[in-house]
């Protein structure tokens, strides 16, 4: 074993004990579990959040969207600037919401809002189809930088096992207050090597920021801007409102809303986070760097971009820290995942089934469900051929087909019904699909508008169908029933 | 002052519709192209003016217990 493998192997062991201590004196009910008893203050929702937000595809993906396509990457600075303006809004009333009706899941809080259980079924499942390729996209993260930092002592199929292995336990034993104390270590650590090698790089390989830019530019020119067809300003624009509508619809971003101890501490939050993406910053300046030195990485290993300049530059040890630095990246949010996806199944789809369950068996169920979850995501993971960054963009157009219901549901005076929710998520859902499938894009389906609507993300396309379905059958259910379910909606439209 | 919260506008406008008129590569701004400077700008300016919004904002005195 190298001395990169132990720095590696030791972050490992550090998430895991960690993981362990932060259960000790807790009794573990369904809502310790999930949601940490709602109690944790702004600190810990701060770093759960951007535990989760910052994870595998911050730290591989970004910078080899970087490396790749150059001034695209940047939509992701944009959307993150966008969504946590919103959240300020948008988040302090899921919060009371889901604090009154003492909700745990994401689901849980369509099934109130709609007075649907199979309104949130369909959620769930959403959520879990969204989920799985975005816990894919942890696993194949470590086998990268276990398989390259490791310098190739262990391959990328044993390493994706092994962290699938090392997350499952985890989470099986600590639930959501192991996530939040290992994230304390993971976002020290990413925050400084990020830091570290985003300055380094540009220094040591251009002598400077500037000269590097100068440098590609005369390589590649427009490269770090956007080009004037395909990924073009219009795709810039569209893509950025997407992402920052679809960010905190995550099933497990959702969730962590609901760990807050009060409204206030979500609007701090909200303060705060933008910062936190400067290190999507340094992590552009370290794709950009590899432009010019790593040459010729195409298609999916576009991802090795950092870890190779890495292993050119540094010695094994430092190697080491950057491979334990990414490590936790995966695990962090992947353990998050699981959990999540586990809770969705347990709690949301068995016990549609059994109904008479009590809240210990769930915890069981979901428990046992964690296992499965990362074996689906072990399977996905080494069937492998897509990039990080497509995977993620995959999972977000799916999510953000819960944005129409869940904002519409937030309004005083309700005139959207359980229907058009479902079958509003269904027609998106669908059309996410399809378009995925035939790789459609606007220019494709409508070969004659202009040239600028043909940039727009095809995402959009699927949203608007879904709001258009959500309306419509909205409408028509009011109509046919003549009637207001709720008396008190019924008040509220007087 | 529940109005300063309109002025969560900017950096949406800013960072949806800025591109449109900013995006080049030179001038460099900080090193930096162009598009890119503009957007870590507004990652510098959102806070301030998100920290803005909640000092005028009557619920987060309300909601402090």
């Amino acid at each position: 074993m190298n001395g990169a493998l132990v720095g590696i192997a030791s972050a490992a062991v550090l998430a895991l004990g960690l993981g362990f201590l932060a259960r000790r004196g807790r009794p573990m009910g369904l809502e310790q579990w999930t949601v940490a008893g709602r109690s944790f203050g702004a600190p810990l929702v701060f770093l759960l959040m951007a535990g989760e937000i910052y994870t595998t595809f911050t730290f591989l993906g970004a910078s080899g969207f970087a490396y790749g396509r150059g001034g695209p990457a940047y939509y992701i600075l944009g959307y993150g600037t966008v969504a946590y303006t919103l959240s300020y809004f948008v988040m302090p009333p899921i919060w009371r919401y889901a604090k009154e009706h003492g909700l745990y899941s994401q689901s849980d809080f369509f099934i109130r809002k709609y007075d649907s259980p199979t309104l949130g079924a369909i959620v769930s499942l959403v959520g879990i189809v969204a989920l799985v390729p975005y816990l894919v996209l942890q696993f194949k993260g470590l086998g990268i930088i276990v398989e390259i930092a490791g310098y190739g002592a262990i391959g990328a199929t044993p390493a994706v096992w092994i962290g699938a292995a090392v997350a499952t336990a985890y989470v099986m034993v600590s639930g959501v207050r192991g996530s939040a104390w290992t994230a304390v270590v993971k976002d020290v650590m990413i925050l400084l090597v990020v830091a570290f090698l985003g300055i380094y790089f540009p220094v040591h390989y251009y002598g400077g920021l500037e000269p590097m830019f100068a440098a590609i530019e005369q390589a590649k020119p427009g490269f770090t801007a956007l080009p004037a067809r395909g990924e073009s300003v219009w795709w810039f624009s569209s893509t950025v409102l997407l992402a920052s509508l679809g960010i905190f619809m995550w099933p497990h971003g959702f969730v962590s809303i609901y760990t807050a101890r009060s409204a206030r501490v979500i609007r701090q939050n909200a303060v705060i986070l933008p910062i936190y993406q400067l290190i999507l910053l340094f992590v552009f300046l370290v794709g950009f760097a590899a432009i010019l030195q790593i040459p010729g990485l195409s298609g999916p290993d576009v991802d090795l971009a950092l870890f190779k300049l890495s292993v050119k530059t540094f010695d094994p040890w430092l190697v080491g820290v950057i491979g334990a630095a990414g490590v936790l990246t995966a695990l962090v949010p992947g353990s998050m995942i699981l959990m999540t996806a586990a809770t969705l199944l347990a709690n949301n789809l068995y016990r549609r089934v059994d109904r008479s369950a009590t809240d210990a068996r769930v915890v069981q169920i979901a428990k046992l469900m964690v296992p499965v979850v990362a074996l689906v995501a072990v399977y996905f993971t080494l069937q492998g051929g897509l990039t990080i960054v497509a995977l993620l963009l995959m999972g977000y157009s799916f999510v953000t087909q819960l944005f129409p219901a869940m904002i519409l549901s937030l309004a005083d005076t309700r005139w959207t019904t359980r229907e058009g929710a479902a079958a509003g998520i269904v027609a998106g859902v669908a059309t996410v699909a399809a378009l995925g499938l035939t790789r459609a894009t606007i220019g494709t389906l409508f070969p004659s508008l202009p040239v600028e609507i043909q940039e727009i993300n095809v995402g959009i396309i699927a949203l608007a169908v879904n709001v258009l379905v959500l309306i419509a059958v909205s409408v028509g259910t009011r109509l046919m029933t003549g009637s207001h379910r709720r008396p008190a909606q019924a008040a509220d439209l007087t | 002052m529940r109005m300063a919260r309109w002025l969560a506008v900017l950096p949406c406008f800013a960072v949806l519709a800025g591109p449109f008129f900013l995006n080049r590569v030179t001038p460099f701004v900080f090193g930096m192209p162009l598009l890119l400077a503009w957007l870590v700008a507004w990652i510098v300016l959102t806070p301030a003016i998100m920290a803005v919004i909640f000092w005028f904002d009557p619920v987060n005195r309300e909601d402090r217990q």
